[in-house]
C-alpha cells in the first residue's frame, strides 16, 4: 500500500516530450474549433429542443426528421436519446413561440407517425436570450480563471500564477476541443462543467504548489529540478487517491445519471483527467521555465496574507 | 491540533444533531407543517413544470405617448397663435420649426418644472423629454430616464395582468417575478402543459364595440377580419365602450339558441353609454372586437339599458371560458412575446429524480469501499466525515430553501468524490509525517498542521468558481453552483472538526502501539 509513497519518479524526464504533446494537443483543438466549430445547443444558439416519447417503437428517426421538414421549420436534428422510444428533436427556428407552435409539431408528429406522442420536455430560447447566455457563459469562464491567477497571485508568487493559469487554459482548451471533434452538444450545463474542471484543475495545481513553496523553503540549497521532482512525487499518492474518488462518483453520474447529465459528466470526466495530468506536467514545469528558486519564495514571505 | 476543549465539542455536536434533524425530516413524512418539517425544493426539471420568460414591448406605448404628446403640442401653440412648420414625428422624435421670438415663450413652457406635457423627475435630475434645438429645428425624444419610467410603468401594469390572468387559472404556486427592466420570469411548478397560459399570456385582450359602417367609403372607418374565419367587414374606428367599463365577464349556455355565450357587466358610465349607443342605432350592427380582430357583430335589436350584455361567437366552452378570463383580468399594456420556455413534463422529473438518487448511491458507495480499501481504519473515519458530510449539505440545503435540481445532484455526487480529498490530503500528511516521528499523537497533529494550507487553497480554489456560477449561471445550473459551494463548506467543516476529533481518539488510543497506514 505504501509503494505509491514511496515512488520516485523522475518526473523532468518526460516534462519535454509531454510538453510538445501538449503544444500539440492544444494546437489540434484550437484547429478543430477553428474549422469544426461547436456543437452549440439551443441555449447558446436559440431555437427548439423537444425530447420526444412515442408509444410506438416501430418509428425511425428519418420518419420523424421528414414528418418535421414539411411543416418548413429551418433545420431539423433528429437523435435517439436515452430509452428506446426517446428521441431528441432539435429545430432551428426564427419564429415566434406563440401558443399554438409545440402542439402544432405534436399533432403533425401525431398524425404523420400515427402513434401518441409525449413531448417530455420541451425547451425554447429566443434569439435574444441565447446570445446573453453565450456572453454570461464567456463571461463566467473568464471571470472563473481571472480568479484563480489573482487568487494565486495572492497566495504564492506571479511564477506561480502563470503557471497554473496556463495549465488552466490548457484545460479548457482540450476539454473543449474534445467535445468539437466529437460534435458534442455544448449547453449550459456543460458551461458548469467547464467552470467545475477550472475549480478542480486548480486544486490539483494547488495543492502540488503548496508543497514546492514547502521544500523551497525547506531545502533551499537543491536544484529546482530536484524540488519539483520531490513536490511532485510527495503529493503523487494524493493526487491519484483523489483523481479517482473523483471519477468513481462521475463514473456514476455518466453511467446511472441519466442522459441529460451525460455530457456534463463526460465534459467532467475528460477534465479530471486532463486537469490531474496539467497539474503534473504543464504547470510545475512551467516553475522550472521562470527560474523559480527559493528565494523567490523568501524574499516575499512577509507579505503573504495568510 | 488534537486538543478539544469540551465547549467545542459541544458546539461541534450540536451543529450535527442540529442539522441533521432538517436533514433527515426529507425522508419522513410529515401530517402538519412547522419549522421542523420542511423539505428541500424541487427544481422544475425534477418536479416537472413550465419556465417561462416574458419580453415586455413598450415600443407600442412610446409611440402612442409621441402622438400624444404631439397634440399637447400643437394645440398649446395654437392657443398661444405661435406659427409653427413641419410639426411631425420621424424617427420616434417630434420635430418642429419656430421663429426666434417664439422659440424663447415655448422653452418657457417646455422646459419648466411644472409644465404638464413633460415632466421633471427630482430623482433623475431629469425631464422626461430630451430637448434640442439646432438653427431653431426643435427636436424632442424620449430621455433616458424618460424611457426608463415608461419601461418601469409597464412592466408593473404588465405583471399584475399576467398575475392575475395566471391566478385566475388557478395553477399550483406559481412564481411571477420582475426581472431586468422589461422582462416577467414565470415558474409553473407541476404543470406539464403551458400552452393554455401561453395563449392567454400571447392577447394583449383589448376589447372594444364599435358600430359596423353601412358602406365601404365611410369615412373614419377600417376593414378588420373576424377571428374564426377570412370574412372581413368595414368597421368604424370609434371605439363606443372599451374594456376598461367592463365589471366582470362569466362564460354560460344559452339554452335557447343551444350556444356558450359569455355574460358581461358594465360599471355605471359604461351602461349609460352603451344604452344611448344602442338607443341610437337600432337596427344596425354592433362589432365586439378583441385585438382587431371581430369576435361577433350582431344586429341591435333593441336599446340594451341594464348594463348587462351578451358576447356570442364561435364559442366553445373552454374559448368561452378563457374569453371571460381574459375581460376579468383587463388588458395588457403592451404586448408580451414568450422569449424563452423550459418546460419539463411530470414522468421525465420523476425518471430525473430516480436516475440522480440512483447514481448518488452508486457513486457514494464507490466512494465509500475505496477509502476503506485504500486506508483500513482511518478510511472508517474519512467515510464517517463523509456520511456526515452528506448529512450537513442536505441539512444547510433545507434550511435554505434551497432549490434542487438535476445538475444540482451531481453537485451533491461530485461533493462526495471531491470532499475525501481534504481527509486524503491529511492522512497522507499523516504517513509523511510517520516516517520521521516517533509519537503518534505527534505524527497526527504535526500532519492536521501541515496539511492546512493545501486544504484551505484547495478548496477556496473550488469556492471561488462555484460562486462565479452562482453568480452568472441560471436556473438549474444554478442549483449546482448552490450544492457544490456549500458542499465546500460542509467538507471543511466535517473534515477539520468532526474526521478531526475522530482521529484525536484514535490517535490517543494507539499513542502506544506503533501502527502501520
Amino acid at each position: 500500500m505504501n509503494s505509491i509513497t514511496k515512488t520516485k519518479i523522475l518526473f523532468y524526464n518526460y516534462y519535454k516530450k509531454l510538453n510538445i504533446l501538449s503544444l500539440v494537443l492544444i494546437f489540434l483543438a484550437i484547429a478543430v474549433l477553428i474549422f469544426k466549430g461547436l456543437n452549440l445547443g439551443v441555449d447558446f444558439k436559440g431555437g427548439t429542443l423537444i425530447e420526444v416519447r412515442t408509444e410506438n417503437s416501430q418509428i425511425s428517426i428519418s420518419e420523424i426528421r421528414e414528418s418535421l421538414l414539411k411543416m418548413n421549420l429551418g433545420d431539423v436534428n433528429v437523435k435517439k436519446f436515452g430509452n428506446e422510444n426517446d428521441y431528441l428533436v432539435k429545430i432551428e427556428v426564427s419564429k415566434k413561440n406563440n401558443a399554438d407552435f409545440i402542439p402544432s409539431i405534436n399533432k403533425k408528429l401525431s398524425s404523420d407517425l400515427g402513434s401518441s406522442i409525449n413531448f417530455r420536455r420541451v425547451e425554447n430560447v429566443g434569439p435574444k436570450v441565447s446570445k446573453e447566455l453565450l456572453y454570461d457563459a464567456l463571461l463566467a469562464i473568464s471571470l472563473a480563471l481571472a480568479a484563480m491567477l489573482f487568487y494565486i497571485w495572492i497566495r504564492f508568487e506571479w511564477q506561480f500564477s502563470l503557471a497554473a493559469i496556463i495549465a488552466l487554459i490548457h484545460d479548457v482548451i482540450i476539454t473543449i476541443g474534445i467535445f468539437s471533434f466529437l460534435s458534442y452538444e455544448v449547453n449550459l450545463s456543460i458551461v458548469a462543467a467547464v467552470l467545475t474542471i477550472v475549480g478542480y484543475s486548480m486544486n490539483d495545481t494547488v495543492v502540488i504548489f503548496d508543497r514546492i513553496r514547502e521544500n523551497l523553503k525547506k531545502h533551499s540549497k537543491l536544484p529546482i529540478s530536484d524540488i519539483l521532482n520531490t513536490s511532485t512525487n510527495e503529493t503523487l499518492s494524493r493526487t491519484i487517491i483523489t483523481s479517482i474518488t473523483t471519477l468513481l462518483a462521475l463514473l456514476s453520474i455518466y453511467i446511472f445519471g441519466g442522459a441529460i447529465l451525460k455530457g456534463f459528466s463526460f465534459a467532467m470526466i475528460v477534465g479530471v483527467i486532463v486537469g490531474t495530468y496539467s497539474s503534473i506536467f504543464v504547470a510545475t514545469p512551467i516553475l522550472k521555465y521562470t527560474n523559480v528558486n527559493s528565494k523567490t519564495i523568501l524574499k516575499d514571505e512577509d507579505n503573504r496574507t495568510f | 491540533m488534537l486538543y478539544f476543549t469540551k465547549i467545542k465539542l459541544f458546539i461541534i455536536y450540536s451543529v450535527i444533531i442540529f442539522l441533521s434533524v432538517f436533514s433527515l425530516n426529507n425522508f419522513v413524512d410529515h401530517n402538519k407543517s412547522n419549522f421542523f418539517s420542511k423539505k428541500i425544493n424541487l427544481g422544475l426539471d425534477l418536479q416537472g413544470g413550465s419556465y417561462l420568460l416574458l419580453e415586455v414591448n413598450s415600443q407600442p406605448i412610446i409611440d402612442r405617448n409621441l402622438q400624444e404628446k404631439l397634440l399637447n403640442i400643437r394645440s398649446y401653440l395654437k392657443e398661444e397663435k405661435i406659427k409653427y412648420q413641419n410639426l411631425k414625428i420621424k424617427n420616434k422624435s417630434i420635430n418642429f420649426y419656430l421663429n426666434d421670438k417664439d422659440l424663447k415663450s415655448f422653452e418657457d413652457f417646455f422646459l419648466n418644472k411644472e409644465n404638464l406635457v413633460n415632466i421633471y423627475y427630482d430623482k433623475y435630475r431629469s425631464y422626461e423629454m430630451d430637448y434640442s434645438n439646432i438653427e431653431n429645428n426643435i427636436s424632442i425624444k424620449y430621455s433616458k430616464f424618460g424611457l426608463i419610467e415608461v419601461n418601469n410603468s409597464t412592466l408593473d401594469q404588465s405583471l399584475e395582468i399576467v398575475r392575475r390572468r395566471i391566478d385566475e387559472v388557478g395553477t399550483n404556486e406559481p412564481t411571477i417575478i420582475k426581472r431586468g427592466n422589461d422582462r416577467i420570469l414565470i415558474e409553473l411548478p407541476g404543470l406539464s402543459d403551458p400552452n393554455r397560459i401561453k395563449k392567454l399570456l400571447g392577447k394583449t385582450a383589448n376589447l372594444s364595440f364599435r358600430i359596423v359602417s353601412e358602406s365601404e367609403e365611410d369615412f373614419g372607418s377600417e376593414t378588420l377580419s373576424y377571428e374564426s374565419s377570412d370574412e372581413k367587414l368595414t368597421i368604424s374606428k370609434r371605439v363606443i365602450l372599451s374594456g376598461d367599463n367592463l365589471i366582470t365577464a362569466q362564460p354560460s349556455f344559452d339554452n335557447q339558441n343551444n350556444i356558450t355565450i359569455v355574460n358581461f357587466t358594465l360599471d355605471r358610465v359604461g351602461s349609460k353609454k352603451f344604452s344611448r349607443v344602442t338607443r341610437n342605432n337600432v337596427g344596425k350592427r354592433l362589432a365586439i372586437i378583441l385585438d382587431n380582430k371581430i369576435i361577433s357583430a350582431p344586429s341591435i335589436k333593441e336599446p340594451i339599458t341594464g348594463g348587462a350584455g351578451v358576447i356570442t361567437g364561435d364559442f366553445t366552452f373552454q374559448s368561452a371560458t378563457d374569453l371571460a378570463l381574459l375581460l376579468r383580468s383587463g388588458a395588457l399594456p403592451a404586448p408580451l412575446n414568450i422569449i424563452e420556455e423550459r418546460t419539463v413534463g411530470p414522468d421525465l422529473g420523476e425518471d430525473s429524480i430516480k436516475a440522480g438518487a440512483l447514481s448518488l448511491i452508486l457513486g457514494f458507495f464507490l466512494v465509500i469501499i475505496y477509502m476503506l480499501f485504500k486506508y483500513r481504519k482511518l478510511g472508517i473515519i474519512a467515510d464517517l466525515s463523509l456520511i456526515i458530510n452528506l448529512i450537513l449539505l442536505i441539512g444547510i440545503l433545507t434550511i435554505l430553501g434551497a432549490t434542487l435540481t438535476l445538475p444540482g445532484i451531481a453537485g451533491i455526487i461530485l461533493t462526495v468524490g471531491m470532499a475525501v480529498d481534504a481527509n486524503v490530503l491529511i492522512f497522507e500528511r499523516i504517513k509523511e509525517e510517520m516516517k520521521h516521528e516517533k509519537s503518534i499523537l505527534h505524527a497526527f497533529d504535526t500532519g492536521y498542521k501541515k496539511a492546512q494550507s493545501a486544504v484551505l487553497d484547495a478548496n477556496i480554489t473550488t469556492l471561488i468558481s462555484s460562486i462565479i456560477l452562482f453568480l452568472l449561471g441560471s436556473g438549474p445550473v444554478k442549483g449546482f453552483a448552490i450544492t457544490l459551494g456549500i458542499g465546500i463548506l460542509t467538507t471543511l467543516f466535517s473534515t477539520y472538526f468532526f474526521a478531526r476529533h475522530l482521529s484525536s481518539i484514535y490517535a490517543k488510543k494507539n499513542k502506544n502501539n506503533l501502527i502501520k497506514l
